[in-house]
């Protein structure tokens, strides 16, 4: 293998290449609109990294993305197709909710319950997905897909129910602020707090300004976990090991359908992670009627692709997701382009993502090409030289 | 030895050559079908039968070669070339919309239409119906693909052929997956069809079929041509005589086995195909410590099913035991756990995991014990040391393939470390099924060896292998598989290529020359110093119905006999091996040795020249 092709074939680097052709392909989407393109992407970045509370935003914009995005990696690398993250994040919003807004418990204790109750509900659902892959042969697309409508009508469901709706509002009651995962949410309201940041304009800005949560930490230990899990243990071996090759796994005596059951389960229990650090960390601490998929789930797909898969590039792949998202409506704001530009250049990523399997191939067809090229000329040396000699 | 170019003939393919990257399928094949005939193509696996035909049908281009066509040269650079002159190709794995109906289905691609859109079925059925009619094909048109017989779906492909005029009919492997009863009946088909004037190449190894169907047949040995004789006057033996041949044969170098105890016993075992259908019939087989038994057999036989069921991957009826335990009906992890160990055939699908690195393929199974996984964690110092003193001792290379993918490496590689893993599990039983498919000769060698290392050390080991020449040289026992039993056993060096060929295509032996194998096993018994008691049951198996009755005193050595009146048994291999053959057999090897060292001189010579060239 060439050197350049090593460099070529370096999933980071396929990435990069991905994320500038996108910007490229925005930018010449927006000069056909009418939009000035350097300027527009200049703004968009500004309002995604301007000002310290911009950056907070997307932070905590990013997180559920993340989460959802580890998820779906992980099951990627088991060789699953979570399309189900969707159906697992709602159900682990709508628990969340319903267990924490029944609660009164010291902080930490309450916050386990809903945590632990929102990854075991998505861990089920998402194992149900599983174990009818597992058993009867059904492909986890389609019954996550299924799935994800039955959670978005559970969802509404629950919220019209007389015990959980907030009368006045289209959701239910919030989760009492004994769950809240948000940094210092109390403290920053009185009046110590606010004279304190009142010293620190960085602070004033974004702990001040913003739900500033303890999910993006949270997000950063469970990717270093499940990385850990996968190429360190036991577990991980199997699990990877029957998604490269079922046949090889079965034949080593791996329980396989155990192993795409826990798979699941591991994925779902990420989204329902997502699902709890949302609920207790973002206002509005609810859950609302929804008439349509709010998409984490589904924006945890993109994520997972933009990162090749890597849990730890599902959290660089989530920031710029979450960043983008924020940022475009900046975007509407001060340019006046319209925010769907932001969906083109998701999806212009997320495309040459997936084609970025070819630059490596490119890459070695033209070595190839040059390498003959030049043997040739070398055979036409030859033959000059010594003409009989060739036989 | 081409025939003439004629009119006379429907198919002539001259100078055939076909090759694969720097691989040659077929080099300078002939073939000549006369018109009205049916002609089959003999070989074995991965002869080149199926190449040849696909050349034909225009699924290949010949590298060199002139085809023609009722005397007339044409170029078939597709399928739709091939069906324009009249060629029709029914392909061993049928290609068929499973959720069409049977008239569908023939009509898919050709549909008589009404109007510029229309399509009119009711047409169509009837001209479905006519050609049925006319060739006696049992179909009905009305059924779903997927409820009707794999018997009838092939019938539907032959339709599908003569619907859309095809003169010339090519059969690949047509009787593979039918019963007896529908390949009776395909016999039939295909004589109503010569007699209407068409023409009929089979693709077959089963000699006992050629004899009942075909007028002539070609034989192809390692894409090579080697003959076409007519059936008629030819007998079973002659024709495997010629499919086998008698190529170099890599005598292994080993001592007489001492075989000990029943490590693994099949009793009537059966397991169904994908297809539902019986592929394994009443199987019984022991195997003992300290022996190699091998499996001869074409494949297709129930070798795979086989597998699949002593390795848990299928249900199956009947008993498996190791080493006394019953272990069928698990779960792949309980034989492992038991003392098994597989070579799978296919290393790609059910040895390794590509997308590994070597290192950790080296622990499959190992990767859940305590040592290698301390409290659910891998232990990479441990799994890496481990791995570089198997990549050593097995010779893989290159040397540092340790951290890299096992997609990567060379297959010879890929076997030795599935080898090399597999031993390491110190099993009481190693299966090794088709060790060395895709090997060059040196590897093959090595594999063999390893075999041989591991029976003395005291396994057991079962050995399935479509290469005739890997079965009789490294197994102490040979056991040939038809149709899913158990046909016969042969002890080592009591048969030859011939007959092994014959049993192995259903053929049947004659006394006499049973009576030529027991004499030459008997002779093995008394060369062997530790005959086992058990080898006096030799002679009660002259009657079959004798044997059976004896059984229970013959119990252990000899395999329960078939009720079948052809099925006879060889008294079963012990301790001695043919003493005086071994003289023979080590001037042998030193010829080979000298004209290895020759051929060696031969290949520097050659490397010299090229250089000198580039």
């Amino acid at each position: 293998m060439s050197l350049r092709k090593r460099f070529f074939s370096n999933p980071f680097v396929l990435t990069i290449i991905a994320i500038v052709l996108g910007f490229c392909v925005a930018g010449l989407i927006l000069l056909a609109a009418g939009y000035p393109p350097v300027e527009s992407i200049r703004t968009l970045v500004q309002s995604m990294i301007g000002r310290p509370k911009d950056i907070s935003s997307v932070i905590i914009r990013s997180t559920p993305i993340i989460f959802t995005g580890l998820g779906v990696a992980f099951a990627i690398k088991t060789g699953l197709f979570n399309i189900g993250a969707e159906g697992q994040y709602v159900m682990g919003c709508v628990v969340a909710t319903m267990v924490g807004s029944m609660l009164d418990f010291p902080k930490p204790v309450a916050i386990l319950m809903v945590v632990i109750s929102a990854m075991l509900i998505s861990a089920l659902y998402a194992g149900f997905v599983g174990l009818l892959k597992a058993q009867l042969g059904i492909h986890e697309v389609i019954s996550g897909i299924m799935l994800n409508w039955i959670s978005l009508y559970f969802s509404n469901w629950i919220c019209g129910l007389d015990f959980f709706h907030k009368p006045g509002t289209i959701g239910m009651y919030p989760v009492n602020p004994c769950t809240y995962t948000m940094i210092l949410p109390a403290w920053k309201r009185t009046e110590a707090g606010e004279a304190f940041m009142e010293q620190y304009p960085v602070l004033k800005e974004t702990l001040g300004r913003t739900d500033v949560n303890a999910g993006f930490l949270v997000a950063v230990i469970a990717a270093l976990i499940i990385t850990h899990l996968l190429n360190r243990t036991r577990k991980g071996y199997e699990l990877r090991a029957v998604g490269q090759n079922i046949h090889a796994a079965r034949f080593a005596g791996i329980n396989v359908n155990r192993s795409i059951v826990h798979a699941m389960m591991i994925s779902g229990a990420l989204c329902g992670l997502g699902a709890a650090f949302y609920v207790t960390g973002q206002s509005p601490h609810t859950v609302s009627t929804l008439s349509a998929f709010e998409n984490v789930g589904f924006n945890g797909l993109s994520v997972a692709f933009i990162a090749f898969s890597s849990p730890i590039g599902c959290l660089f792949a989530g920031l710029l997701f979450g960043g983008l998202l924020y940022g475009g409506a900046g975007l509407q704001s001060k340019v006046g382009a319209p925010t769907e530009i932001i969906n083109i250049v998701i999806g212009v990523i997320v495309f040459f993502c997936a084609l970025s399997y070819l630059i490596p191939r490119f890459v070695d067809r033209r070595d190839a090409a040059r390498l003959s090229k030049k043997r040739k000329k070398q055979m036409q040396k030859e033959m000059k030289k010594g003409g009989s000699n060739v036989n | 030895m081409a025939a003439e170019v004629s009119s006379k003939y429907a198919v002539q393919m001259h100078g055939i050559t076909k090759r694969f990257g720097s691989f040659y399928a077929l080099t300078d094949v002939n073939l000549d079908v006369e018109r009205g005939t049916i002609h089959s193509i003999l070989g074995e696996n991965g002869a080149g039968k199926s190449t040849l035909m696909n050349v034909l049908y225009g699924l290949y281009q010949a590298d060199e070669g002139d085809i023609y066509i009722n005397g007339k040269k044409v170029n078939i650079k597709n399928p739709t070339a091939a069906i324009e002159n009249g060629i029709g190709m029914v392909h061993q794995h049928f290609m068929l919309v499973e959720n069409f109906t049977v008239t569908q289905n023939i009509v898919l691609g050709s549909e008589p239409t009404r109007g510029p859109i229309g399509l009119n079925m009711r047409k169509a059925r009837q001209n479905v119906l006519d050609i049925v009619k006319k060739y006696g094909l049992d179909v009905e048109p009305d059924k779903l693909i997927r409820d009707i017989s794999v018997g009838m779906q092939q019938r539907v492909e032959i339709l599908k052929a003569l619907y859309r005029g095809a003169e010339i009919l090519i059969l690949d492997e047509p009787t593979a997956v039918l019963t007896e009863q529908e390949i009776d009946e395909l016999l039939g088909i295909m004589k109503n069809l010569v007699n209407d004037g068409k023409t009929i190449i089979i693709i077959t190894h089963k000699l006992k079929e050629i004899q009942a169907s075909s007028d002539t047949c070609t034989i192809i040995r390692r894409g090579k041509y080697i003959g076409t004789v007519p059936v008629k006057g030819v007998s079973e033996d002659d024709l495997a005589t010629m499919m086998v041949g008698r190529a170099v044969q890599l005598v292994v170098d080993k001592p007489p086995a001492s075989p000990g105890d029943v490590v693994l016993d099949i009793q009537n075992l059966y397991v169904k195909n994908e297809q539902g259908i019986d592929a394994v019939k009443d199987l019984n087989l022991q195997v003992r410590a300290g022996e190699i038994v091998g499996i001869a057999g074409i494949d297709g036989n129930g070798q795979q099913e086989l597998m699949e069921a002593v390795n848990n991957l299928k249900k199956c009826k009947g008993r498996i035991l190791l080493c006394g335990e019953e272990i069928q009906n698990k779960n792949p992890k309980y034989g492992i756990d038991h003392g098994m160990a597989t070579i799978p055939a296919d290393r790609h699908k059910d040895g390794l995991v590509l997308g590994f690195s070597v290192y950790e393929n080296t622990i499959m199974e190992k990767y859940r014990t305590e040592e290698f996984s301390p409290g659910g964690r891998i232990n990479r110092k441990k799994m890496r040391s481990f791995a570089e003193e198997l990549i050593k001792a097995y010779d893989v290379r290159p040397e540092d393939c340790g951290p890299k993918l096992a997609g990567g490496l060379s297959g010879g590689n890929q076997q030795k470390i599935i080898i090399g893993r597999e031993i390491a599990q110190e099993p009481k039983l190693l299966i090794a099924i088709q060790p060395t498919r895709g090997l060059d000769v040196g590897a093959i060698e090595n594999v063999h060896k390893m075999l041989i290392r591991e029976r003395d050390k005291g396994v057991a080991v079962l050995l399935i292998s479509f290469e005739l020449d890997e079965v009789m040289n490294v197994s102490d026992r040979i056991a040939v598989i038809y149709d899913g039993h158990i046909q016969q056993i042969f002890p080592h060096g009591t048969v030859d290529n011939r007959t092994l060929g014959r049993v192995m295509a259903g053929g049947s032996l004659e006394e006499a020359e049973l009576e030529q194998i027991r004499k030459a096993g008997d002779a093995n018994t008394a060369a062997g110093a530790e005959a086992e008691p058990e080898t006096s049951a030799g002679p009660a198996a002259e009657e079959p119905a004798e044997a059976e009755a004896e059984e229970p005193v013959a119990s252990a050595a000899e395999e329960p006999t078939e009720p079948e009146p052809e099925t006879s048994t060889v008294p079963a291999a012990d301790g001695g091996v043919e003493l005086q053959n071994t003289e023979q057999m080590k001037e042998t090897l030193a010829q080979m040795q000298k004209s290895l060292a020759e051929l060696q001189k031969q290949i520097e010579n050659m490397q010299k020249a090229l250089a000198g060239m580039q």
